[in-house]
C-alpha cells in the first residue's frame, strides 16, 4: 500500500537573529511523514527538535526551506491562515498540558470548536463525547487545579481531537507525569494512530520513542539516525 | 462566539476580582461625576427656561444705551429716550402694546422714616395696568391699582412694603415723595423683577415732581401680538427707533431686549459653567481610562501563555483582539452603568439637600434616557480605545514566544 504524505519537510532551516549572535537551531532537515504514520523526534534540549515541532505544528514559519502540510506550502501562509490550518488539521497535546485555567475542563476542550465557529450545542455534545472517550466524563465541569497531571494530560488529549485533525502533535506528553500515566496517555495516542490518525510525538525518553513506528533523531539542528520499529 | 466572549471575559475579570473592581473605580467616579453634574446642570436650565417663559416671552424692553444697570436705572441715561420714541414703537408691526415709563430714585419718607425709594412714574389708564401685568412687570397682590385721574395714588412692590422700613407699610398708609403725601392703594405679589422694589405713581404726576417737561421716559415697555417672535419685533424697532433718531446701525444709542436674549445670556453663563465641570468631569474619565488600559497590558502580560494556547489551537488573530477588547469594553460599560446610576443618586440627593435648605425646586435631577444610553455607550467605547493597544499586543503575540513564556 503506498500511502501519501501528509508532512513533507525539504531542506528546512531555522535561523535566529540575537543580536550579533546567529543561532542555526535547525539546519537543513528533511523529512516525510505518511498519513496514519507515528513518529516520535527524539533528541536532547537544545537539538532543534522543538523548533522543528513548532513548524511543523505551523506555529512557526522556517527561514529557508519548504514545509508542506497536506501539499500545501505553509512558509508563505499569513497568520490567519496559519491559525485556521492549525486550528482544522492539527491537535497539539504539550508537556505541560497548556489547559486555560479559567475555563472547566468541557469549556476547554470546546475552545478549538469554538475558534472553527461550530455551534454551541454541537461543541457542548461533542466535548462530552470525548471526555468521556479519555475516562473522564464524570469530570466535565472540573477546572484543570482540580484534576491530576494525568487527567489534565487526557483533557488535553480530548481537546486535541475537538476538531477531528488528521494529525496529532505531542511534545513530550509523557513528560510531565508519572511513568504509569505516561503508559496511559501513550495508550491513547496509539489508539488514535490504530483509528487512523497521523501522530508525531517529541519525547527525549526512548522507551517512548520506541512505541513509535518509526524515530527520528535529532542532534545539532540535523537528523543523524533513523529507525524503523515495524 | 459572543456568548462564549462574555463568559469567558467575565470568568477573567472574577478572576482578578480586587483588580476589577479597582479598575472600575476608576471609571465609575469620574462617570458618576459626568451624571451629576450634567444632570443637575440640565436641571437648572429646564427649571430657568420653565421660569423664564411663564413671564415675559412676549416683553420686549427698551432702553438707552448709556443706562448702567439696565433700562430700570434712573437718571443714567446718557440718551434720553421720550414719548416721540414710544409712538414710534407703537406703529411696529408686531407691536400690540407700548408705553413708556419714568424712573428716579429719591427720598421716601414714610411715617417719618426716610429712605431711597425707587421712583417709576406709569401711566395708569386701565389698558396700560392690564398690559404691564400680561407682561410680568407688575402682579397686584393686595388692594387695587391707581385709578386713572387720580394723581397722588401710588402702587408699591412687595419688597418696599415689607423691608424699605422699619415698618410694615399697609393698604391706606401715606407715604411721602418730594414733599407730596401719596396713598398706598396697591401692594405688589414679588414678581422677580425690578418692580417688587418700585414704587408705582402716574407718570404725569413723576412730570410735575421731578420738574420734566419733554416727556422723557426711562425705559419704554413693549408687548408683542401672540404669534409674532419678540426676537423679530425687537429687530424691526430697533430699524425703526434708527430711523426716526437718525442713527446708524452699530451707533445706537438705545437697547431693545427682549427676554429671550437674557434668557439666552443667562443660559450662555450657564454653558459656560457646564462645560467647565464637564471638562474637569472627562479629565477623571481620562484617568480611568489609563487605569482600563493599565489593567488591560497587565492582563496581556499575565495570559501571554494563554494566548499561545488560544492561538496554537486555532484562535486568529482577530479572535484574540476581539477577546481583549471585549472585555476591556466590559469593563468600561459596567463602570459606565455603575457611574450613571451613583451619579444619578448623588444629583437627587443634591436636589433633595438643596430643595431643603433654599425652600424652592430651582435645583432639580434631571436624568434623561439620553444621558444614560449616551453615557453606556460611551463608556464602551471609551474601554474599547482604551484597550485597544493592550489587546492589539496580544493579538499580534508569534504563538511560539507566547508559549514559551
Amino acid at each position: 500500500m503506498v500511502s501519501e504524505t501528509i508532512i513533507e519537510l525539504s531542506d528546512v532551516w531555522k535561523i535566529y537573529e540575537l543580536g550579533k549572535i546567529t543561532v542555526e537551531a535547525v539546519r537543513g532537515i528533511s523529512l516525510k511523514v505518511k498519513k496514519g504514520g507515528f513518529l516520535a523526534v527524539m533528541g536532547p534540549s537544545g537539538s532543534g527538535k522543538s523548533t522543528c515541532m513548532n513548524m511543523v505544528g505551523c506555529l512557526d514559519i522556517p527561514s529557508r526551506g519548504e514545509i508542506h502540510l497536506l501539499g500545501q506550502d505553509i512558509a508563505h501562509m499569513t497568520e490567519s491562515e496559519l491559525a485556521q490550518i492549525r486550528g482544522k488539521t492539527i491537535g497539539f497535546i504539550f508537556q505541560q498540558f497548556n489547559l486555560i485555567g479559567t475555563l472547566t475542563a468541557l469549556e476547554n476542550v470546546m475552545l478549538p470548536m469554538a475558534f472553527q465557529n461550530i455551534p454551541l450545542a454541537v461543541r457542548k455534545e461533542r466535548a462530552k463525547e470525548l471526555l468521556t472517550l479519555v475516562g473522564l466524563g464524570d469530570r466535565v465541569n472540573h477546572h484543570p487545579n482540580e484534576l491530576s497531571g494525568g487527567q489534565q494530560q487526557r483533557v488535553a488529549i480530548a481537546r486535541s481531537l475537538g476538531n477531528n485533525p488528521q494529525v496529532i502533535l505531542a511534545d513530550e506528553p509523557t513528560g510531565n507525569v508519572d511513568s504509569a500515566t505516561g503508559k496511559i496517555i501513550l495508550d491513547y495516542l496509539k489508539k488514535l494512530n490504530q483509528e487512523g490518525k497521523t501522530i508525531v510525538m517529541v519525547t527525549h525518553d526512548l522507551a517512548i520513542a520506541n512505541q513509535a513506528k518509526r524515530v527520528v533523531h535529532i542532534y545539532d539542528g540535523k537528523i543523524k539516525e533513523e529507525t524503523k520499529n515495524e | 462566539m459572543l456568548k462564549d466572549n462574555i463568559s469567558y471575559v467575565i470568568k477573567h475579570l472574577k478572576r482578578r476580582k480586587l483588580r476589577s473592581w479597582l479598575t472600575l473605580l476608576g471609571i465609575f467616579i469620574g462617570m458618576a461625576a459626568v451624571v451629576s453634574l450634567i444632570s443637575l446642570s440640565e436641571g437648572l436650565e429646564a427649571a430657568i427656561g420653565d421660569q423664564f417663559s411663564s413671564i415675559g416671552a412676549d416683553r420686549i424692553m427698551v432702553g438707552s444705551a448709556g443706562a448702567i444697570a439696565g433700562p430700570f436705572s434712573a437718571g443714567l441715561a446718557a440718551a434720553k429716550l421720550t414719548q416721540d420714541d414710544v409712538d414710534v414703537i407703537r406703529k411696529v408691526k408686531g407691536v400690540e402694546f407700548s408705553t413708556g415709563m419714568l424712573s428716579k430714585t429719591t427720598q421716601v419718607i414714610f411715617k417719618k422714616e426716610a429712605a431711597q425709594g425707587f421712583i417709576i412714574g406709569m401711566e395708569t389708564d386701565v389698558e396700560t395696568t392690564k398690559n404691564i401685568e400680561k407682561v410680568g412687570l407688575w402682579d397686584l397682590g393686595s388692594g387695587r391699582n391707581p385709578k386713572p385721574g387720580a394723581p397722588y395714588e401710588v402702587a408699591i412692590g412687595s419688597t418696599v412694603a415689607e423691608n424699605s422700613f422699619d415698618k410694615e407699610v399697609q393698604l391706606r398708609n401715606k407715604i411721602e415723595i418730594m414733599d407730596k403725601e401719596f396713598t398706598v392703594v396697591g401692594i405688589g405679589k414679588g414678581t422677580g423683577t425690578m418692580s417688587d422694589s418700585g414704587i408705582r405713581i402716574p407718570r404725569d404726576t413723576a412730570y410735575d415732581l421731578f420738574e420734566i417737561t419733554d416727556e422723557e421716559v426711562s425705559a419704554i415697555v413693549v408687548k408683542t401680538f401672540a404669534g409674532f417672535s419678540a426676537i423679530d419685533v425687537a429687530e424691526d424697532i430697533k430699524h425703526d427707533l434708527r430711523r426716526s433718531r437718525n442713527q446708524k446701525e452699530g451707533e445706537e444709542d438705545f437697547t431693545v431686549e427682549t427676554a429671550d436674549e437674557v434668557i439666552g445670556s443667562f443660559l450662555q453663563i450657564l454653558g459656560v459653567v457646564q462645560a467647565l465641570i464637564v471638562g474637569v468631569a472627562a479629565i477623571s474619565l481620562v484617568v480611568g481610562g489609563v487605569g482600563i488600559s493599565n489593567t488591560m497590558y497587565t492582563a496581556v502580560v499575565e495570559r501571554t501563555r494563554e494566548i499561545g494556547i488560544m492561538k496554537a489551537i486555532g484562535a486568529k488573530k482577530n479572535t484574540i483582539l476581539t477577546i481583549f477588547l471585549f472585555e476591556s469594553g466590559f469593563l468600561g460599560i459596567t463602570g459606565g452603568a455603575i457611574g450613571a446610576a451613583l451619579g444619578f443618586l448623588i444629583s437627587k440627593v443634591v436636589e433633595i439637600a438643596a430643595g431643603a435648605a433654599l425652600g424652592q425646586d430651582l435645583i432639580r435631577a434631571y436624568v434623561t434616557w439620553q444621558l444614560v444610553a449616551g453615557v453606556l455607550v460611551f463608556s464602551f467605547i471609551f474601554g474599547i480605545l482604551a484597550g485597544y493597544f493592550p489587546a492589539r499586543k496580544a493579538a499580534t503575540m508569534q504563538p511560539v514566544e507566547a508559549l514559551r513564556h
